[in-house]
C-alpha cells in the first residue's frame, strides 16, 4: 500500500506536468502528496510542517505559477528546498592536522550498526594512506570487543582492547598506545545506548572529556522512526557530536531520518553506509541525496562508481573493443562488472526513474539472468568466444547442454553480443571524452532489460514494450 | 489488511462528513483532534493511518456523545488493541516447541535469545540454542555468553558454516538430550537481499523438515522502527511465512506503533515484547496496554 517517496512525488509531479497552467489550488493538492510522503518516509513531522510551509510560499511566488513551465518550477523549487535542508554543502572529516593521534569517537543507539561503522571507517581511512587503531570501548555487550577485532583483522587495523571493564581507561589507553602501534588516528567504539538512560549518557561524555576526539559521529539507523528527533536532540546535546553516519541505506527505507537529523540539530550528515561489505561506507551528497529521492536518478554516483572500479587494463580492454570489436570474453567481463556494482537493480534504481521501472515490471528484477548469461558464454571454446560469427546450429545446441540452457536462451544471448557489437561503434564517440556517458550506460542496462528468457517473441516486440516502458 | 483499507475507505467518506462533525461541542476542541494525529503520526503509526482513525473517532465520538479527553483516547486505545492479531498458542508455552527468529540486523534478535533462554529455563523447560548466525563477527561468541548466563546447551559451527546445518544439528542434539524449548538465532539481513533471504527460507525450511516438535518463526522488529518495518514485515512474511512478532527496545521513548501496522495487516500475534536492559526484561504483550501509551500524547 505505500509507495516510495519517489514514487509518490512522481506521480504529483506528472500531475502537474500535464497541466499548461498551475493555480493555486493545484499547488496545494501537490503539497499535500508531498506531505504524506514525506511523513511515510519517516521524516519528523515537525520538519515536513516547516518543510511543507516554505515550499509552498515559494512555488506561489509568481514568476513560478506564470511561468511557461510551471511544473519543472514546482520540482526545482522542492528539490532546492529538499537539498537545502539535507545541508548544502559536502562536510567530510575534519581531522587536526598537527595532532597524533586523530581521535574520532561513535556513539548511538543500540543495534544502529556502531561497530560495523567503526570497521568500515577504519578501512576507509587506511585506503586514505592513515593508520587507524581501532578501541573496543563496548563493554557490556557480549563478545562486542569480539567482534571489533575479527573486523579489524578482516581491514588490517590493530584494534586495542585494554581490561575490558572500563572504556574511559580503554579510550585513553588506545590513544597513549597509538604510537607504538604506529597509528596515526585512534576511532573509539562506544557501547549502543538509550539516550534517556542517564548513567549511561554520562559514560558517553567521560569518554568524550577524556580523549578530547577531534570528530564524534553518531551512527543512526535509516530505518528509524519519528523517535528519532528525540533520539538525536538528546546526543547533540549531551555529547555535542559533529556529524551523522547513516546505516543500513541498502535497504528500502527511504532514509526520511536523514531529512529530520539536518533541520533538528543542523549537524550534517558525513558518511551513508550502504552494505555489508568493509568498502561500502559512501560520502554522503546531499544534492544527489535530494535528486534520488525527488526521482532524478544518481548519474554521477554511478559514473563515479564505474570508473573507481575501471582499472587500467579494462581501458585498454574498452580500447581494444572499440577497434577490434566486442567479444564473448568482453561479454563476460562485463557480467562480471555489473555483479561488482551490486547488481542490475542497483544499477537500475540509480539511474532516472530506474525505481518505477522496477516497480512495474511484473517479477521484479531477474538478477538470474546474469548467471545464465555466464554459463552459456563458459559452455563456448575459446574459438567461439572470440568469433561468436562461427557459432553455428550444431555448435549452438552443444553450448546449449552444456549450460543447461534451451537454444533459444542461446540464440538470444548471440542477438545481444551482435547488438552489443553494434553499440560500440556507438561509443566509439565516447573515447574522446574518456568518460562513460550516462547515456550510454542506460541503454546498455535496456538491453540487460532485454536479454531476459525469450518468451517467444521477436526483436521488434521486445523494442516496442522497452520504448513503452520508457514513456510510462 | 482490511483494517487498513477500511480506514483508508472510511477516510473519503469522514472527509464529506467533516462539516457535518465540526460543530461538535463539548470539552474537547479542535486542538484536540490535531494534537490526537500527530501523537498517533509521532509514535510510527503512518500519516494516512493516523489521519483515517482521527477522523474515525470523530465520528464515533458524535454518534456515542463522547466528550472528554480522557473518554475519547480510551476509546480510540480500545479500537487500536481490537484491531491486533491475537495468537492462537504461544511458542513459548508450548511444549514440545522450536523457535527461530528473524530480523534486519540490529535488531535485538540474539539478546531476545538470550533473555527467552534464561525465561524458558527458569520456567522448568529443558531449552538449547542454536547459534545460526554463522556470518556477523562474534555473533558466536555473543550467544555463547547469554548461553552460559542462562546455563543452557548452545549448538554452533565455526563462522561461515552453513547456517542451516547449525539447525540440523541443534534438533539432532535436542532430540537426544530431551530438550523441549529449541531458540535459534539467525543472521540479520536486510529483507531487500534476496539472496540472504533465499538463504533464510533455506534455514526455515530445513528446520520444518529436520524438527519433530512444532517450528515457530518469529520477527524481530526494533520499536524505533519507522514506515519502513511494514516493508521489512512484509518481506519476511512472504519469504518464510511467519508465526508473530516480538518488538525489542521498548524502554526508549519510540512508541512502536508501526506494530500495530503490521500485526493487523498481515495477521501476526505479538508474543513478547523488550522492555529493558536486565535479563528478565521480557514481558507478555497485552494490547491495550501497548494501545494506549500509543494515544496517549502526555510523554510525548
Amino acid at each position: 500500500m505505500f509507495n516510495s517517496l519517489q514514487d509518490r512525488l512522481q506521480d504529483t509531479f506528472d500531475k502537474l506536468r500535464g497541466k499548461g497552467r498551475l493555480t493555486e489550488d493545484d499547488i496545494t493538492v501537490a503539497m499535500r502528496e508531498i506531505r504524506l510522503a514525506l511523513l511515510e518516509a519517516d521524516v519528523n513531522f515537525r520538519v515536513v510542517k516547516k518543510f511543507v510551509a516554505d515550499c509552498k510560499e515559494q512555488c506561489l511566488a509568481t514568476d513560478v505559477l506564470d511561468s511557461l513551465t510551471p511544473a519543472q518550477n514546482v520540482i526545482r523549487v522542492v528539490l532546492d528546498e529538499l537539498t537545502g535542508l539535507l545541508g548544502s554543502t559536502e562536510s567530510s572529516l575534519a581531522l587536526a592536522p598537527n595532532r597524533k593521534p586523530n581521535v574520532i569517537m561513535l556513539v548511538g543507539l543500540q543495534g544502529s550498526g556502531k561497530t560495523t561503522a567503526a570497521a568500515k571507517l577504519a578501512y576507509l581511512l587506511k585506503g586514505q594512506g592513515r593508520h587507524p587503531l581501532l578501541a573496543a570501548c563496548d563493554v557490556y555487550r557480549p563478545a562486542a570487543a569480539d567482534q571489533l577485532e575479527t573486523l579489524g583483522r578482516e581491514v588490517g587495523v590493530p584494534v586495542f582492547r585494554g581490561d575490558g571493564k572500563d572504556p574511559v581507561a580503554i579510550a585513553q589507553g588506545a590513544v597513549a598506545r597509538a604510537g607504538e602501534e604506529g597509528a596515526d588516528v585512534v576511532i573509539v567504539d562506544t557501547a549502543g545506548r538509550l539516550q534517556i538512560d542517564e548513567a549511561m549518557m554520562a559514560e558517553a561524555v567521560a569518554i568524550k572529556r577524556a580523549v578530547r576526539p577531534d570528530q564524534v559521529l553518531m551512527v543512526v539507523d535509516a530505518m528509524t522512526g519519528q523517535d528519532l528527533v528525540n533520539v538525536v536532540t538528546e546526543f547533540s546535546e549531551k555529547t555535542d557530536f559533529d556529524g551523522v553516519i547513516m546505516s543500513k541505506l541498502d535497504g528500502d527505507a527511504r532514509g526520511g531520518g536523514a531529512l529530520s537529523v539536518r533541520a533538528v540539530t543542523g549537524k550534517p550528515i558525513k558518511f551513508v553506509s550502504m552494505g555489508e561489505r568493509p568498502d561500502s561506507l559512501e560520502v554522503f551528497h546531499p544534492d544527489r541525496m535530494a535528486k534520488r529521492i525527488l526521482g532524478m536518478g544518481d548519474v554521477v554516483g554511478i559514473i563515479e562508481q564505474a570508473e573507481a572500479l575501471a582499472d587500467e587494463e579494462q581501458m585498454r580492454d574498452a580500447e581494444r573493443m572499440l577497434n577490434e570489436g566486442f567479444t564473448m570474453d568482453d561479454m563476460l567481463k562485463q557480467m562480471a562488472s555489473i555483479r561488482k556494482l551490486g547488481g542490475v537493480g542497483k544499477i537500475l534504481s540509480m539511474l532516472p526513474g530506474g525505481e518505477r521501472m522496477m516497480g512495474q515490471l511484473p517479477q521484479g528484477i531477474d538478477e538470474g539472468v546474469v548467471t545464465r548469461m555466464e554459463a552459456m558464454i563458459r559452455s563456448m571454446t575459446p574459438e567461439e568466444r572470440n568469433r561468436p560469427k562461427i557459432i553455428n546450429g550444431m555448435r549452438r545446441a552443444r553450448i546449449a547442454k552444456g549450460s543447461g540452457r534451451s537454444v533459444q536462451e542461446v540464440n538470444q544471448l548471440i542477438r545481444q553480443w551482435d547488438e552489443m557489437n553494434r553499440m560500440m561503434g556507438k561509443l566509439r564517440s565516447l573515447q574522446n571524452s574518456g568518460k562513460l556517458n550516462p547515456r550510454a550506460m542506460k541503454s546498455m542496462m535496456q538491453s540487460m532489460q532485454e536479454g531476459r528468457p525469450p518468451q517467444g517473441g521477436n526483436r521488434a516486440q521486445r523494442r516496442m514494450q522497452a520504448r513503452k516502458g520508457k514513456r510510462r | 489488511m482490511a483494517f487498513i483499507d477500511r480506514l483508508k475507505r472510511g477516510l473519503s467518506r469522514s472527509r464529506e462528513t467533516l462539516n457535518e462533525i465540526l460543530y461538535f461541542g463539548g470539552e474537547v476542541g479542535e486542538d484536540f483532534w490535531e494534537d490526537l494525529e500527530d501523537t498517533l503520526v509521532l509514535g510510527d503509526m503512518g500519516a494516512d493511518v493516523a489521519i483515517a482513525v482521527t477522523d474515525d473517532l470523530r465520528d464515533m465520538a458524535a454518534r456515542k456523545g463522547l466528550r472528554t479527553d480522557r473518554q475519547l483516547r480510551s476509546a480510540l486505545a480500545r479500537r487500536i488493541a481490537a484491531e491486533f492479531a491475537t495468537a492462537d498458542v504461544d511458542p513459548f508455552d508450548e511444549n514440545p516447541s522450536c523457535v527461530l527468529f528473524v530480523g534486519i540486523n540490529g535488531a535485538g534478535k540474539t539478546t531476545t535469545v538470550g533473555k527467552l533462554a534464561n525465561a524458558g529455563r527458569d520456567a522448568g523447560r529443558r531449552v538449547i540454542i542454536g547459534c545460526g548466525d554463522t556470518f556477523r563477527a562474534a555473533a558466536l561468541e555473543q550467544l555463547d555468553v547469554w548461553a552460559k548466563r542462562a546455563d543452557v546447551p548452545i549448538i554452533s559451527r565455526p563462522r561461515g558454516a552453513d547456517p542451516a546445518s547449525v539447525c540440523y544439528d541443534v534438533l539432532e542434539e535436542g532430540a537426544l538430550r530431551g530438550s523441549d524449548l529449541v531458540l535459534i538465532d539467525t543472521a540479520g539481513r536486510l529483507h531487500t537481499s534476496q539472496d540472504l533471504m533465499r538463504e533464510l527460507a533455506k534455514v526455515v525450511g530445513v528446520t520444518r523438515k529436520k524438527a519433530t516438535m512444532p517450528v515457530h518463526v518469529v520477527l524481530v522488529v526494533d520499536a524505533t522502527t519507522g514506515q519502513n518495518g511494514l516493508s521489512q514485515a512484509k518481506e519476511f512474511h512472504s519469504a518464510l511465512e511467519l508465526d508473530g512478532l516480538i518488538v525489542t527496545k521498548l524502554d526508549g521513548t519510540a512508541k512502536g506503533g508501526i506494530a500495530v501496522a503490521i500485526s493487523s495487516q498481515l495477521g501476526l500475534p505479538i508474543f513478547r515484547i523488550g522492555v529493558g536492559e536486565s535479563i528478565e526484561d521480557f514481558e507478555r504483550f497485552d494490547a491495550l496496554e501497548f494501545a494506549t501509551a500509543l494515544v496517549d500524547g502526555s510523554a510525548s
